[in-house]
């Protein structure tokens, strides 16, 4: 058995009454990916937001590699930068060129030299084919086009996991590809990742393990297989069904 | 030309007087454009900020601004504190308090509409990266909120600039009321004086704000 990476202990988060985990526990052991899966609201990107630290929880206990998570703590910062995020929305920087948005914190968090943390850079850019929009700016990229970089920008930092929240949710469907094959790749090189997706393919492509949250709490995991053609539980089964469509008879 | 009355600006020492008084104006305008922006910047982040006193208090503030016209004000300070206190505030002086009060009002509010413009996720993705709340202002949200503040602080500007001609109703003697001093001067022997010096004036203001606008586009193009 591998290491885990990543254990979530009985985690409790609120935003004021509104309890949005509910005693939820995970553990990702290294070079898994895991697919969570669940219905709108049902707190999977709260989840992932809790993994590192950028939302402070109310019970239980987050950590990675043995260390405590918390977002007010001095160690944070170092676990940040072994647990790269990307975000639905991209979010790179708009006022810097794609190359600054990627190299920004290699040089200015891990102090790593300019010129090797470039050359790393411009490398991965190709790899996802967008090394001729260095100096380009965000705004001049598509969606898709910048969604890749957000993924760039996170494995230029050597990171140990990559949490993705939702990254193909605010694309266009003809750039969803694009951005989903870039992740394939990175799971076929054996990288631990969490992915919370609504690309059920995608996830059965993907995922060593699914797992479906509803209303804070794990409903269900297990093999992709498993999952998604024998679901377990009803509401499982109800949310899947949700994503297929009977054919329309007429004059029923 | 003398029908025009464009032949006095050339009489004596007319330019030089005008240019003089321009200079006032642009004196006025810029200290209080000086002190506005610095004290803007304050406010303007204490605003951007949670505590609901400081709010409240700068909403007022922003609101008596807003409704009250600058001349009013003008008057309150120049002529109302002489009566109610026994200051003698000089004329220069008491525009300048009075633009600094207008002008940091309107660029606290810039300043505020422009922190909280910065969309929580930029916060969010430089903290992911590992970046320490420090880092995340200094590389990613000041640098975004100069881009959009600098562009609308200078149209404060010009309008400050603008604005400097009310001051001649408290006496300071700037650049309308030196043409008008030189208008009345040669009333006799050119009647027509007030479309020339007037007109100059107009060149005058506008060579002054024109460059400054132009500044603001053209940053306002390079960084959209």
């Amino acid at each position: 058995m591998k290491h885990e990476l990543i254990k979530i202990e009985s985690v409790v988060k609120e935003f004021g009454d509104n309890r949005v985990l509910d005693g939820l526990s995970l553990s990702v052991r290294e070079g898994e990916v895991v697919v969570i899966v669940g219905p709108s609201g049902c707190g999977k990107s709260t989840l992932l937001r809790c993994i590192n630290g950028l939302e402070p929880i109310q019970g239980g206990e987050i950590t990675f590699r043995g260390q405590k998570v918390d977002g007010n703590s001095r160690s944070i910062v170092g676990i940040r930068q072994k647990v790269g995020m990307v975000f639905q929305n991209y979010e790179l920087f708009p006022h810097m060129t794609i190359l600054e948005n990627i190299v920004l914190s290699p040089v200015l968090v891990q102090k790593r030299g300019r010129k090797e943390v470039e050359e790393e850079a411009m490398q991965l850019l190709s790899r996802v084919g967008l090394e001729e929009k260095r100096d380009s700016f965000p705004r001049e990229l598509s969606g898709g086009q910048k969604q890749r970089v957000a993924i760039v920008r996170a494995l230029c930092m050597h990171p140990e996991v990559l949490l993705f929240d939702e990254v193909t949710a605010a694309l266009d469907p003809e750039m969803v590809r694009e951005v989903l094959d870039v992740m394939l790749t990175l799971a076929r090189q054996g990288r631990t990742m969490v992915i919370v997706t609504h690309e059920m393919s995608f996830a059965k492509a993907v995922a060593d393990r699914v797992v479906f949250i509803d209303e804070g709490s794990i409903v269900e995991e297990g093999s992709p297989e498993a999952f998604f053609e024998h679901p377990g539980t009803d509401r499982a089964k109800r949310f899947l069904n949700t994503f297929t469509y009977e054919k329309v008879e007429k004059g029923a | 030309m003398q029908a025009l009355g464009i032949d006095v600006l050339f009489k004596g020492i007319n330019m030089q007087r005008l240019l003089g008084g321009l200079w006032i104006s642009l004196r006025i305008s810029l200290i209080a454009v000086a002190f506005s922006i610095v004290l803007g910047l304050v406010v303007g982040v204490l605003m951007a900020g949670d505590n609901p006193v400081i709010k409240a208090v700068s909403r007022v503030y922003l609101e008596i601004v807003r409704v009250m016209p600058q001349m009013v004000l003008l008057f309150i300070v120049f002529f109302g504190t002489t009566r109610v206190f026994g200051w003698n505030i000089e004329a220069e002086i008491a525009s300048i308090i009075v633009f600094t009060f207008w002008g940091t009002a309107e660029m606290a509010d810039l300043v505020r509409g422009a922190l909280i413009s910065i969309p929580k996720h930029q916060y969010e993705s430089a903290a992911a990266l590992g970046l320490e709340q420090g880092q995340i202002y200094r590389y990613i949200v000041i640098p975004q909120t100069l881009r959009r503040l600098i562009p609308l602080s200078i149209n404060l500007v010009t309008r400050m600039i603008k604005t400097t001609s009310l001051a001649m109703m408290i006496g300071v003697v700037e650049v309308l009321k030196v043409g008008q001093q030189i208008i009345e001067a040669n009333r006799k022997s050119s009647p027509h004086a007030a479309f020339g010096i007037y007109a100059c004036i107009f060149v005058l203001y506008f060579a002054a704000c024109w460059p400054i606008s132009m500044f603001s586009k053209y940053l306002e193009r390079k960084w959209s």
